[in-house]
């Protein structure tokens, strides 16, 4: 069993709406020392996707159908604690949105260190020197983990989540939209980072990305999502060369130039729902 | 000075860090180190620069939600530090913000439809027709539709939400808008198309932008001026094209040489 991750027809709905599919149907599996990136339409189902395979859909959702076998085990039969000891030691996850899943009254050092003692049992000065060498990998430097996530600034915030997630240097990483936040200079520094882990540890990562040029330097495969399903999936140079569905075309069309000759133009949607042909 | 809409004069912000167990080790930090910057009507000035450079800080110093230091701000000639309360509750209608963490900028208790309505129900703009009329319009044209006013935030995407706040920020029709990463979690196709939208509303109402980004491809399609942040100082201004045709800074060039996948999209197959 060497494959790491299998989701096999995940379907999401909202509890209270059973009939409209976020997510539907969706298959993927990732192998260990393997970047499978996921990109599509905003709104199609891609943080979803992830928050499934940590467990952690609210409440108001519902995962209908589906398994997501990670290292085997269906994650979707284990208890709270069975999946407590995963999350954090075995998959990291970076969030989307880092405000919401830092908490606003704890130092982002004790936050970081908070999964090192949970998982690997660390404390005094061997922890406070891990927290110290995880917050400069990520470019803070180390005073700043006395700081609360208040007094970081949008991409110190999700610097300190991705020091979070690979604190315990998992098998797995869900990323999702990480540098989002992050200059290109930081940027380049996080996947240079992400990818030494990659080849060290051969950790497998899940990479959600709207950016293509991130998922031109970083991905082995793509996921092309849209309208809650997956429409596309194979090897980075055949997805971003060879697009074969009308919405990968469309998408890979509207990334912008670097030298602003091309003009911007989003997807005219009249054409995938027609015939799938460009006008 | 009638064609520069904003105005910043020698801004400095320190920010003081407590650390150590009790809290009483201190250091400073410099977030905004005599930052002078004019902001000419009807265009658009990008700030680009590295993270925790103090883009954020200079975009909430120059719409008064953060108390500077020292320096002024003024605002259509108009020293916003020496306004009364209610004189500056007037002048925001027409300075809108769209804040970086979109989540954390809206009211998980509050409907779409309220959040967007909210500054027009503050500032007494229409009638309860008028304004439902110009939310349901606005939310369609940032993608998203007339059913999802009756929703609550935590019910849409990241980039559903940030377009919410977008939104919010565009109903008013301001004369300035401080973007802070506005486009940041949107698709490339959905991208376009706000940034098309933020140049036709400027067109039709002469907007004038703040537009903070680290995506230096967008910052070309949008921006007349570029500047550029650095530990706190404004170490380079220049129009777009001048900027990336010849960076002076080296941390500029950097910048310019890091966008990924500059050589193109393409991917040797191995
Ligand atoms: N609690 C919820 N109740 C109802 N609908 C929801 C809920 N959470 C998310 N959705 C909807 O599910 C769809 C998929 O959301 P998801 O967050 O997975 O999108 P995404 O692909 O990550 O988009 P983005 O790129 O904008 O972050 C969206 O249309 C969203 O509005
Ligand atoms: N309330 C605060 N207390 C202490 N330090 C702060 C506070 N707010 C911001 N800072 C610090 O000031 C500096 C500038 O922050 P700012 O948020 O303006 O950066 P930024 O350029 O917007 O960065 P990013 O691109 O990451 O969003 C950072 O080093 C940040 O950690
Ligand atoms: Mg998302
Ligand atoms: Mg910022």
């Amino acid at each position: 069993m060497t494959e790491l991750l299998r989701i096999e027809g995940l379907t999401i709905v909202p509890a209270a709406m059973p009939e409209r599919m976020l997510v539907k149907d969706v298959s993927l599996t990732l192998q260990p020392g393997r970047t499978t990136c996921v990109v599509g339409e905003s709104g199609s189902g891609k943080s979803l996707t992830a928050l499934a395979v940590m467990q952690l859909l609210s409440k108001q959702l519902k995962q209908i159908s589906g398994r997501v076998l990670f290292q085997g085990q269906d994650l979707t039969t284990l208890n709270h604690e069975q999946m407590r000891d995963i999350r954090g030691k075995r998959i990291g996850m970076i969030f989307q949105e880092p405000m919401t899943s830092l908490n606003p009254v704890l130092t982002v050092g004790y936050q970081i260190g908070e999964s090192l003692t949970v998982h690997l049992g660390l404390k005094g000065k061997a922890l406070k020197a891990r927290v110290a060498s995880l917050l400069e990998q990520v470019g803070i430097p180390a005073t700043r983990a006395d700081s609360y996530p208040d007094e970081l600034s949008g991409g110190q915030r999700q610097r300190v989540m991705i020091a979070m997630s690979i604190a315990c240097e998992p098998a797995m990483l869900i990323a999702d939209e990480p540098t989002t936040a992050l200059d290109v200079t930081v940027q380049a520094q996080i996947l240079k980072l992400l990818d030494e882990l990659k080849t060290r540890m051969n950790m497998g990562m899940l990479f959600i990305t709207h950016d293509f040029g991130v998922v031109a330097d970083i991905a082995d495969d793509v996921v092309v999502m849209f309208r809650g399903e997956i429409v596309e999936s194979g090897p980075v140079a055949q997805v971003l060369n060879q697009p074969q569905h009308p919405y990968t075309k469309a998408l890979l069309a509207c990334v912008p130039d670097a030298d602003g000759k091309k003009a911007l133009q989003p997807i005219d949607y009249a054409w995938i729902d027609g015939d799938g042909v460009p006008a | 000075m009638s064609d520069v809409i904003l105005s910043a004069r020698h801004l400095f912000k320190t920010y003081t860090q407590r650390s150590g167990r009790l809290g009483l080790g201190s250091t400073k930090i410099h977030a905004l180190d005599d930052v002078s910057v004019d902001l000419k009507t009807g265009s658009t000035l990008a700030v680009v620069g590295e993270s925790g450079s103090g883009k954020s800080t200079l975009a909430r110093c120059l719409l008064q939600l953060q108390p500077l230091d020292q320096g002024e701000v003024l605002f259509q000639g108009v020293d916003l530090a020496k306004l009364t309360a209610a004189e500056l509750r007037q002048q925001r209608r027409d300075m809108q913000m769209v804040f970086q963490d979109p989540f954390a900028s809206l009211n998980p208790r509050m409907r779409i439809g309220e959040i967007v309505a909210e500054g027009l129900l503050i500032h007494g703009l229409g009638n309860a027709d008028e304004r439902e009329h110009k939310v349901i319009k606005m939310l369609k044209r940032v993608g998203l539709t007339e059913a999802d006013m009756k929703k609550y935030p935590h019910q849409f995407s990241g980039g559903q939400r940030q377009r919410i706040g977008i939104a919010r920020a565009l109903v008013l029709e301001p004369k300035l808008v401080v973007c802070d990463e506005p486009v940041s979690a949107l698709d490339v196709s959905i991208q376009a198309q706000i940034l098309l939208l933020l140049k036709e509303l400027q067109q039709e109402m002469n907007l004038s932008y703040l537009f903070i980004s680290h995506d230096l491809r967008v910052v070309r399609h949008i921006a007349d001026e570029v500047a550029v942040m650095h530990r706190g100082k404004l170490i380079e201004h220049d129009t777009v094209e001048a900027l990336y045709a010849a960076p002076k800074q080296e941390y500029t060039k950097n910048l310019l040489n890091a966008i990924p996948g500059r050589k193109g999209l393409s991917v040797q197959t191995a």
